[in-house]
């Protein structure tokens, strides 16, 4: 197995054993896809964990989550868009938590695409809060259909991406930003 | 509302299309009273720039009055505003250094994609410039929607035309800028390659800044006469070996300082394997590159190289060699409008910069067509084109 002699994140190592073994320090390990995607937010740490931490807001800045239902502090049921005008449901539980710095959570068992994963937030001095978002995913097999699938396989790197930086642009300036000239233009492109 | 859209290639058409609407809190609309068609926008007419959709409307330099705000707007009603090209939040971590075209949340999180394969991180939004910017509606048009409009335009003083103060948008700070990045020291000699707008004002601005000579370099007589009026020394590549001409004219030395503004965009914006349409006009990039080498080549050694032309793709036969062994120093980037909007409103109204010199064209935005074809078949005449919508009157030339 390669060595860690470097500070680059394992989930950027070229070294697939690399990546195996940042997927250990999950709880499922045989789950087979980690991104991770960070972005530098210019707000204090404190008021982004809150605003994360409040799971029914997250639907503002991701894309395409439809909704999340808040059932207890550590429940959640997440209802999130998938091609065809379907809808992928799971519940996800928060399985580690530490007040201003890091929430993880896994989705429980019955889930249609099994995710698990951490958002972690750490100061960076007079540029804010370094957010990063590390995922583990499933892809689902056969059943659930291709349309899935594809959406999971090729969509989440971009879609964390997005999100994040949709996340960033609500923090900083109070508003995600937009190019369309009208509501009805937004709406078409939202859809 | 009325507008200027692009269709393709030649073919840019004035429509009707919905008005603008407050979006954001931060938003404002805008009625636009003048705007300018920018040496830029004929890169967009010539088709060579990727990520256009039929039905953008183009326009990146236009003022206006203030119609409408959202809560967050710091605008008020009946404000005459100029509005920066460059679309910035002023609250991300690059604003608050006041690199302002850097700003990270001006351009919507789906468009930042293609900027971050291309340039390793994305771009910041600017209004009427393809897709690749945000794909913002740009204000060739009746109205406008502005977003972080409590940011970006500045006010008015009663007094001022718009022909004084439509330039604050892009151009007259970009010059200024240019200059600035060519850290001119008094005494120095300063040479400008391109006298288009951004040249002239880099001219202006250099001798603002110390500079005791200023050689411009042109090939249409019409510019380089401009350029003569603000007190620069002039060279016609045409008719001499501007190498050659600019070691004479420095004494043997080369100039201290030399600054780009030759007008790039059209052939650099992009990267060699994005479209197939860009890979025909890559031949035109790489001569039009001419510009930069040679200002790396006449430069003294020790010199500071500013260039203000932009540059997209990747380029060949960079003369690194040069700019390592005479240790050159290079500043570039997009313009930090917002950065330079109040001095340079107040050098306007102090007297200390001319503006409206440009203009040689004023029409009405039913004719932006028109004003388009002439500004690209004719670049030494045309050196300016305002398009005012409700203007009555065609094509009045100024002079």
């Amino acid at each position: 197995m390669a060595t860690v002699n470097d500070d680059a994140p394992p989930t950027t190592s070229k070294s697939r054993e690399m990546r195996d073994a940042a997927l250990q320090t999950f709880t499922e390990t045989r789950r087979d896809t980690l991104l991770g995607r960070t972005v530098t937010i210019n707000r204090p740490r404190a008021e982004l964990y809150a605003y994360w931490r409040d799971f029914a807001r997250l639907p503002t800045f991701m894309d395409n989550v439809e909704r999340v239902d808040v059932l207890s502090p550590t429940r959640s049921h997440w209802v999130v868009k998938a091609p065809g005008g379907r809808t992928v449901e799971w519940d996800a539980l928060v399985t580690e938590e530490k007040e201003g710095e890091m929430i993880a959570w896994a989705s429980t068992e019955d889930a249609d695409v099994p995710n698990s994963g951490r958002i972690e937030f750490r100061d960076a001095g007079d540029r804010g809060t370094i957010v990063t978002a590390t995922i583990v995913y499933d892809p689902p097999a056969g059943v659930v259909g291709r349309l899935i699938a594809k959406m999971f396989q090729r969509e989440p790197a971009i879609q964390a991406r997005r999100d994040l930086r949709r996340f960033k642009q609500l923090m900083e300036t109070g508003e995600v930003a937009t190019s369309s000239r009208t509501r009805a233009q937004m709406h078409e492109e939202a859809a | 509302m009325r507008a200027l859209t692009w269709h393709g290639k030649h073919d840019v058409r004035v429509d009707t299309v919905d008005d603008p609407e407050i979006l954001n809190p931060r938003d404002a609309i805008i009625k636009i009273t003048s705007t300018a068609i920018c040496g830029s926008d004929l890169h967009l007419y010539d088709g060579y720039i990727p990520t256009m959709k039929a039905g953008d409307i183009l326009g990146h330099e236009f003022m206006g009055e203030v119609v409408e705000t959202g809560p967050g707007s710091t605008l008020v009603k009946g404000q005459r505003v100029v509005v920066p090209f460059t679309i910035a939040c002023g609250s991300c971590y690059h604003c608050g250094k006041h690199q302002y075209s850097a700003c990270d949340n001006g351009n919507p999180a789906d468009n930042q994609d293609i900027g971050m394969e291309l340039y390793g991180q994305p771009m910041s939004g600017l209004f009427g410039y393809s897709h690749l910017t945000g794909g913002y509606a740009g204000g060739q048009a009746e109205y406008v929607r502005v977003p972080f409009s409590d940011v970006g335009p500045i006010v008015v003083p009663e007094g001022l035309d718009d022909d004084e103060v439509l330039f604050l948008s892009d151009i007259l700070p970009t010059g200024w800028q240019a200059a600035e990045n060519a850290d001119i020291e008094p005494g120095d000699i300063v040479a400008v390659w391109g006298c288009g707008p951004v040249g002239l004002f880099a001219v202006q601005s250099a001798f603002l800044m110390g500079a005791a000579r200023v050689i411009a370099i042109d090939h249409f007589p019409r510019r380089l006469e401009l350029a003569r009026r603000f007190g620069a020394e002039t060279i016609n590549f045409e008719e001499s070996k501007t190498y050659e001409a600019l070691m004479e004219m420095t004494g043997g030395i080369g100039p201290d300082a030399v600054i780009d503004a030759v007008g790039l965009e059209a052939h650099g914006f992009f990267v060699d394997n994005v479209v197939d349409q860009i890979k025909a006009s890559l031949m035109l990039g790489t001569d039009r590159i001419h510009s930069i080498r040679q200002a790396i080549v006449a430069c003294r050694k020790g010199g500071r190289v500013s260039m203000p032309a932009v540059y997209g793709g990747i380029v060949d036969k960079f003369p690194l060699g040069a700019f390592m062994e005479k240790g050159l120093t290079l500043k570039t980037g997009q313009t930090s409008v917002q950065h330079y909007m109040p001095g340079l409103l107040n050098a306007i109204v102090e007297g200390k910069i001319d503006t409206t010199f440009l203009i040689s064209h004023r029409m009405s935005l039913e004719d932006a067509p028109k004003g388009y074809r002439m500004f690209h078949d004719n670049q030494n005449e045309v050196t300016k084109v305002v398009l005012k919508p409700g203007f009555t009157e065609t094509a009045v030339a100024a002079e």
